[in-house]
């Protein structure tokens, strides 16, 4: 697949037809008969015209010009991009759940508003938090709910707090989602450790900060070991502990963020819990909260009566499911409807296939890949902080760098080996970052042909640095001209 | 069925080689206490158990598929060609991560530059982003960027936008010292002369949706043209399937303009996920929330797709981004690239043209009947309201026609107390003659 594959436009040829709807059935009238024409367009949109074939090949090799989970092992940091089961994809697209319309009656809509419902009850489960919110689309959204929830808390309790604490090692989304909700923003130095120094918290924690944003483990991949401390340091001055649940995927099975203290913490359902990341959405980020914090969440939620009375057989035709908005100190909505129904479907389709077990095995399994990996490569990289890994582990190509390639030059190097690229330059506190997160879904196997890789990589650098550089050869493209890309956008196809 | 891989000899021998005695010494830095609990999860099931157990919840819900739906509302039943399942559903597509790495992300760059391509020509605009959570949401960053632009702290939104993304707007401007005023839709359209005397020099944005929630088509060039007089940006919140038809949000001069084009290919889910669209003038390029795929050349001088001017986002820009969005809803973007690409340029304009006989029909039919007065006057898309008399009620109605195994439209008084006893009924090419025949019959009998 190295020829490049025209733009559909370009293919467009007058009169070529794919889709064509049945003809009207109803007495056509004239179209100025039904709307005045200063409302009508002047001239069409021009989509191509294109046969079925057409259609057909284009997008399909367009697809084979993307690596994925599904063919090639994926270590990017941060990201969790464990296998996509396809169970999870055949019960998400039963008619039954894609052909609901989100007003029909919830008396309609039983069997979607069940799912939600044990899904909350699961996750509370696994996360040890006292509600969740399944609203918000994604990480980042799920980020400014937990923010809003925090203004909504400090206000409700009177008090103005205008600053929102943000480690240095945090995810980019985390300060922009303070910003995004007034607040100012203030970092926090790592300790030499990698993790967050308890008495510098101690000094800088002050009144006027509402809350920590932490994620755990960090971006390093490392345990916040004095996670309690923090916690009650915070609480102790009245603040509150939102954890990014980015890296959730090494404690499931291992230890409950509400029992660390955490009063707020996201989900991301495209990395802890399965569903497809879709090059690049829909995502999912549930927000679960403490009892306090309840009452904040976004509306509706889910609810249910159950009504159950007498023998066994007939219980759970007894339980109703509701939506309610009786929440008077609710944020309000942060989308329109209810949130990414079909990534809850997948999420409550992988719990239930995992079971109790399953759940938590992937912690472990998850930290023992990890583990394994920044074992092997420590001989041939450099390890800032090394210690023992949770799910993932940070690299730095200093030792490479010296030699002419950077920590660019080796992920792209990794695409020619068949394997996706690391997240790289990435926690920004990591010089030549290569961060390296495996998910429990991948074999020992696979594990040794990354790290054969990334020894052959090392080496190759150490004589002749040029040919990664040079590298990706076997992708369909050679490194793209990004600067030119930014300087003269060209974002849309036009005809020449 | 865990999907993992590694057995416990796996397990055994990579600790070995680590010099690690248990797994447990891995945990060490855990405080024990985090470390005792247990998960109340029932026992893990295989496949045959999970598929049995959510196709019996899936066939508790009333499907549209064994229904008749007249519900619109912001969530519209379209009929999705095959091939959008059949192309969508590879797993090339599926279980990509977002494009970073762009020597191995064409196939998802080159859709997202098609689709951006595709959402300029419907919409008239210059610049397309890679989508944004659905429509609310994309409204919402539409009222954000235009506070950010003209550094102005007031938001005029018309009553007849969706109630459901005014409080998405509202919550998003929660923490931001902004007001958000909204002008009245008495007749079913916003009031000009109202909006006339709301707008003022501190006002940064005007957001109207077009055709609005009451499926009445706005004065769009009118309202747009008062916006710019105050120096407002005009936002414009439109419905893709109408602008195979209706004038687009480039020919009035729309500063910006979003919506939902779930209607393009993807299915009702319940709500969700759907896909937001946002598109801008020219000027505001560095501006745009979200991603955007620009073309380039690669090392050997061949075209090829990047994720393009980075430099807005969170990920270098911290917290001064012009949004904290990361991902989009690329799959979502894919499935309205492929279905515009079905379509095409007859297509979309058919499309329209389906929507809007069907509705008149219906509405004509429904409004002979003495029950059923439509509620306003005004020229509509594919939705329509109408205040059904005397004591009869919306849910009584609804029930009755449910028994009939049709879903009745929506009652609008949930969000319009002005409006009582009032639905809004919605219908798209999905509906057949048939169909609205039998809607008709049944409601004569109020």
């Amino acid at each position: 697949m190295k020829q490049t594959e025209s733009l559909i436009f370009e293919k467009s040829s007058p009169g070529r037809r794919c889709f064509v709807f049945p003809a009207c059935d109803v007495p056509v009238k004239p179209i100025t008969d039904l709307l005045p024409q200063n409302v009508l367009r002047k001239d069409d949109a021009e989509l191509p015209e294109v046969s079925e074939i057409d259609v057909v090949r284009h997008f399909t090799r367009l697809s084979q010009k993307n690596y994925c989970v599904d063919t090639n092992f994926y270590p990017l940091g941060s990201c969790t991009m464990k296998y996509n089961p396809r169970t999870n994809e055949e019960t998400a697209r039963l008619e039954g759940f894609t052909k609901v319309h989100p007003y029909q009656l919830t008396e309609q809509c039983q069997g979607t508003l069940k799912v939600l419902y044990d899904l909350e009850q699961m996750l509370k489960n696994i996360c040890g938090m006292s509600a969740f919110t399944l609203q918000p689309a994604a990480g980042a959204h799920a980020e400014l709910t937990g923010m809003l929830i925090i203004r909504a808390y400090m206000e409700k309790k009177g008090e103005k707090r205008h600053k929102i604490l943000i480690p240095d090692s945090a995810h980019g989304t985390n300060p922009a989602s303070a910003a995004l909700c007034g607040y100012e923003v203030e970092s926090i130095r790592s300790g030499r450790n990698g993790l967050i120094d308890v008495k510098r918290l101690r000094e800088v924690f002050t009144h006027d900060t509402a809350a920590i944003m932490i994620t755990n483990p960090n971006t390093l991949g490392l345990f916040e070991k004095d996670i309690l401390e923090i916690c009650r340091i915070v609480h102790d001055c009245g603040g509150l502990v939102y954890c990014d649940g980015a890296n959730m995927n090494a404690l499931l099975g291992i230890a409950r963020p509400g029992d660390m203290g955490i009063d707020i913490l996201h989900l991301n359902l495209h990395k802890t819990f399965s569903t497809p990341h879709g090059g690049g959405g829909p995502g999912a980020g549930p927000v679960g909260v403490t009892e306090e914090l309840q009452c904040f969440l976004p509306v509706p939620r889910v609810e249910m009566i159950d009504s159950t009375s007498g023998g066994d057989t007939e219980k759970e035709i007894q339980k109703k499911y509701i939506f309610n908005d009786n929440y008077p100190d609710s944020i309000g909505k942060v989308r329109a409807f209810y949130g990414h129904i079909g990534m809850m479907i997948r999420t409550y389709t992988y719990l239930l296939s995992l079971g109790r077990e399953g759940v938590c095995k992937v912690g472990k399994y998850a930290i023992l890949n990890a583990n394994y990996l920044q074992h092997k490569l420590k001989k041939y990289y450099h390890i800032p902080y090394d210690k023992t890994c949770m799910h993932e582990f940070v690299l730095s190509a200093t030792k490479q760098k010296k030699k002419g390639a950077s920590a660019l030059d080796i992920a792209k190097g990794l695409l020619d080996y068949g394997f996706h690229a690391p997240t790289i330059y990435f926690p920004l506190i990591v010089e030549e970052a290569i961060m390296i997160e495996p998910t429990e879904t991948e074999s020992r196997e696979t594990l040794d042909a990354f790290v054969d890789a990334m020894i052959q990589i090392a080496a190759s650098i150490e004589q002749r640095p040029e040919v990664v550089k040079g590298s990706p050869k076997t992708t369909p493209i050679g490194r793209p001209d990004e600067t030119k890309a930014a300087r003269e956008p060209n974002v849309k196809w036009s005809k020449k | 069925m865990d999907y993992i891989p590694n057995t416990e000899r796996d397990k055994e021998i990579m600790l070995k080689e680590m010099g690690v005695s248990s797994f447990e010494t891995l945990l060490e830095g855990i405080p024990q206490p985090l470390r005792e609990f247990s998960l109340s999860l029932q026992e893990g099931l295989a496949e045959p158990h999970v598929l049995e157990i959510l196709k019996e919840l899936s066939e508790k819900n009333f499907s549209t598929g064994k229904y008749i739906s007249f519900l619109g509302a912001g969530a519209y039943e379209h009929y999705i060609p095959s091939l959008v399942d059949h192309l969508a559903s590879r797993g090339e597509f599926y279980t990509c991560y977002t494009p970073y790495q762009p020597e191995v992300s064409q196939g998802t760059l080159q859709v997202i530059y098609e689709f951006q391509t595709l959402i300029c020509e419907l919409t008239g605009m210059d610049v397309s982003n890679a989508s944004l959570y659905d429509g609310s949401t994309a409204l919402a960053e539409a009222a954000l960027l235009s506070i950010r632009f003209n550094e102005k702290n007031k938001i005029v939104l018309s009553r007849s936008v969706h109630p459901e993304y005014r409080q998405v707007i509202a919550t998003y401007l929660k923490g931001l010292r902004t007001e958000i005023v909204e002008v009245g839709s008495p007749e079913g359209i916003t009031d000009v002369d109202q909006l006339d005397r709301i707008i003022d020099d501190r006002t940064a944005a005007v957001l109207i949706q077009n055709p609005n929630f009451f499926g009445c088509v706005e004065d769009m060039e009118t309202l747009s043209s008062i916006a710019h007089k105050h120096g407002a940006l005009f936002v414009a919140c439109v419905n893709p399937v109408s602008l195979g038809i209706l004038k687009s949000p480039g020919e009035y001069n729309a500063d910006i303009a979003v919506g939902d084009a779930q209607v393009l290919g993807n299915y009702l889910n319940y709500g969700g996920p759907y896909l937001g669209f946002f598109t801008v003038k020219k000027e505001f390029l560095r501006k745009i929330p979200g991603r955007i795929a620009g073309e380039t050349v690669d090392s050997n001088g061949r075209r090829c797709f990047v994720l393009t001017l980075q430099a807005r986002e969170q990920h270098i820009r911290r917290q001064k981004a012009t949004s904290n969005i990361c991902t989009n809803q690329a799959l979502l973007a894919l499935r309205a690239c492929i279905y515009l690409c079905a379509l095409g340029k007859p297509g979309i304009k058919e499309l329209a043209h389906l929507n809007i006989q069907k509705s008149h029909y219906a509405c004509e039919k429904l409004s002979a009947l003495p029950a059923v007065k439509p509620l306003f006057k005004k020229p509509f898309f594919h939705e329509f309201a109408v205040k059904i008399q005397g004591n009869y009620r919306i849910n009584t109605m609804n029930e009755h026609l449910l028994k009939k195994g049709i879903i009745g439209g929506l009652e609008i008084s949930r969000y319009y107390p002005e409006f009582d006893n009032s639905v809004l009924f919605c219908v798209t090419e999905t509906k057949t003659k048939e169909s609205i025949d039998r809607l008709t019959k049944e409601l004569s009998q109020i």
